[in-house]
């Protein structure tokens, strides 16, 4: 299996919608496979096609921020004592995470296709709060949906969505979270494909839905390579670049303009939740092996049992908390450049905890998770090195639980 | 040797009706309960579709996701639902039987080992919601090569171009769905415009048995007997709940259940 040189990642697929040869594809119901293809032909003219760029751009810019900060933590830096310390904060986007890109694309998208109304899944709520904001700026319908015990524990957001007009649509089955709230949201979609767009959240889902969102995110890696060049003068010659990996839309997004560097230069390091250290059970199926299997609609390394059910989670972070993980991910492990690892739930909190004493930043529990492994790295390598952590989530959606675990003045004195 | 699939065909043509079909999840609620199911209603449907219970199904509604969910939580496992249709085979030896479910677990058991088990405990057919054609292409051959039928689903979504190619490739019997839905849905369509569909498909080769399925329940299967075959499913998987919650026995109300059906065909 084989990366190939300056072609882009999302288009290294093959004609069936596989990277290196098996992960991803369309696993779909046949009433799925027409919409899905119309999708795929609007989507391969777009994004060619300059006035649709340039629309994306102007909203971006004007209506995202473009670009979000990437800023040095020298507190940190000083208190670590070994590379240089940095931050994306991606969370400075309108909304507070990265999730606004690929919900604004899947907007301008179903907008050309003349669809009404609009419907997503979403975790921690980021993907649903972003597409609510999207579908009310572009005047579309939107359907969220969630499980329910995410929907107790990622409380603002749900405020959030609702707040924008959006029918926010509990999802009982399964374990009550993110797997489960895919599943609906694609049952939904293959009963009213006629009238509704779907975005699927992350760089999950049918291949087209991964190519989308891999595209829209690819915004964070542009920023940033432009931000290093002015920083440094060059893209550093030892470059690190941290991110927690979930479905991983932040992290391929973050990575993916340095796609062709080498990896000795520039190296990617994506952190999967690990889940309560007490715990079997977590959202780390690169890290901890997990078997090929296919889970809406695309192969993948996924949580499973001998029988192929799909295995329940467990992590603090609703975002992470899924049992599969993004073909391009499974590709780019597979094919060596990208180093995957995992934090449990309480190593995520103590990184919160260290962030939040040294900087005026604050990482959600997502980002918690790449902070910690970033700042354990950190400590052994040399002052050259240029770490650099995507902090893609504002911790304010996890106000409850961070009282909960943390203490009621720990959030309070944030 | 005839598939028995086809034979079921011949026999209902032959009784100038469609071919009923039903629908139930192996393992609901019970390993044993589910054999007994399949044995009561023998009598009266033409061949049996069992569901294979997948945990994250992306094409089903809610009354075969609650049934699918009992049968999980007891613990049902492939090589549990292999010994059901083979304890069936012993009672029936004739009747046809379809596994209906998604590709991973077939994938994790390996297409080959699956076939064998298949072909070794008595399954003529197999629908894999989630393995479309072209992407069914090799598995469908490996199934052609085991005398078991390989069934193409057809969607109102699907385009006349697409439906030429999936039915000059497939094997003797197709799926129609009858309307944009999950399982289960209310028939949103009306049963004329669904034939219309149909015989826009049957057109392409009259040899090819096409059934109707989705949202078929007893007040419409009637009106639909031009086909050639019918498919009850989340009706079924809605008696046996409501027979569990009332604490009646599923076996016989869903055996009678299965009558009525087969009344309004005749």
């Amino acid at each position: 299996m084989k990366l190939k040189k300056r072609v882009p990642v999302i288009d290294q697929g093959n004609s069936l919608g596989f990277w290196g040869g098996k992960f991803g594809g369309n696993f779909v119901p046949e009433t799925l496979k027409k919409p899905i293809e119309d999708l795929e032909v609007l989507f391969n003219k777009l994004k060619k096609d300059k006035k649709f760029i340039n629309e994306r751009d102007k909203y971006f810019k004007n209506w995202v921020g473009s670009p979000t900060r990437f800023i040095k933590l020298e507190n940190l830096t000083n208190h670590i004592g070994g590379a240089q310390i940095w931050s994306k904060v991606v969370s400075d986007a309108n909304g507070g995470a990265h999730k606004i890109y690929n919900a604004t694309v899947h907007c301008l998208l179903a907008k050309r296709s003349g669809k009404k109304i609009i419907c997503g899944d979403t975790g921690a709520g980021y993907a649903g709060k972003m597409l609510s904001m999207a579908a009310k700026k572009f005047g579309l319908k939107c359907k969220i949906f969630m499980g329910a015990k995410d929907i107790a524990r990622q409380k603002p957001n749900v405020k959030a969505m609702k707040k924008n007009g959006a029918e926010v649509i509990p999802v009982y089955s399964g374990s009550q979270t993110l797997v489960d709230a895919v599943s609906e949201c694609m049952r939904f979609w293959v009963a009213n494909c006629d009238t509704t767009a779907m975005c699927v959240g992350s760089t999950v889902g049918p291949a087209v839905f991964v190519r989308i969102c891999g595209w829209s995110t690819s915004q964070i890696s542009r920023e940033l390579k432009v931000q290093l060049i002015d920083e440094f003068g060059a893209i550093p010659k030892k470059l690190k670049l941290y991110n927690c990996v979930g479905g991983g839309s932040s992290s391929f997004g973050f990575w993916n303009e340095f796609m062709d560097y080498d990896k000795r230069q520039v190296e990617f390091i994506g952190v999967e939740a690990g889940g309560p250290k007490k715990s079997k059970k977590h959202a780390a199926p690169l890290t901890y092996g997990s078997k090929i299997g296919i889970l809406h609609g695309a192969a993948q390394y996924v949580n499973q049992n001998s029988d192929g059910q799909i295995e329940e989670t467990e992590s603090i972070s609703a975002g992470l908390d899924y049992p599969g993980i993004s073909p391009l991910h499974c590709f780019l492990k597979d094919t060596k450049r990208a180093r995957y690892t995992a934090a449990s739930d309480e190593e995520a909190l103590t990184a919160y905890k260290l962030v939040t004493k040294f900087e005026k930043l604050r990482p959600s529990l997502e980002p918690s998770h790449a902070f910690f492994v970033a700042l354990k790295e950190a400590k052994k390598l040399s002052k050259n090195t240029v770490v650099v952590i995507n902090s893609c989530g504002d911790a304010y959606k996890d106000r409850g639980i961070l009282e909960e675990r943390l203490g009621k003045k720990y959030v309070k004195s944030n | 040797m005839l598939n028995p699939i086809s034979v079921a065909f011949k026999k209902a043509k032959a009784e100038k009706r469609p071919a009923l079909l039903t629908y139930t999840v192996a393992g609901d609620s019970s390993k044993k309960q589910s054999l007994d199911i399949l044995k009561s209603i023998s009598k009266n449907a033409d061949i049996l579709e069992v569901g294979v219970p997948h945990n994250t199904p992306v094409a089903d509604g809610s009354q075969i996701q609650t049934s699918a969910y009992r049968a999980i939580k007891k613990g049902i496992k492939l090589k549990n639902i292999f010994k059901i249709v083979s304890d069936f085979k012993k009672f029936d030896k004739s009747k046809p039987i379809i596994l209906m479910g998604y590709y991973n677990m077939i994938f994790q058991y390996g297409d080959n080992n699956f076939l064998n088990k298949c072909k070794t405990s008595g399954v003529n057919g197999l629908i894999v919601v989630d393995l479309p054609w072209p992407e069914n292409k090799n598995f469908a051959k490996k199934c052609k090569k085991k005398s078991i039928y390989f069934i193409q689903l057809l969607s109102p979504t699907t385009t006349s171009k697409r439906l030429k190619k999936i039915i000059q490739n497939s094997h003797p019997m197709n799926y129609f769905i009858s309307m944009l839905s999950t399982t289960g849905g209310k028939l949103k369509v009306s049963p004329r415009e669904i034939l219309k569909n149909y015989n826009r498909i049957k057109k392409i080769n009259p040899k090819k048995e096409i059934v109707i399925g989705f949202g078929i329940t007893d007040k419409t299967i009637g009106k639909l007997k031009s086909a050639d075959g019918l498919v009850v499913g989340s009706a079924i998987c809605k008696e046996i709940t409501r027979s569990l919650n009332s604490r009646q026995n599923p076996v016989t109300n869903v055996g009678k259940l299965v009558r009525k059906l087969k009344n309004k065909i005749k």
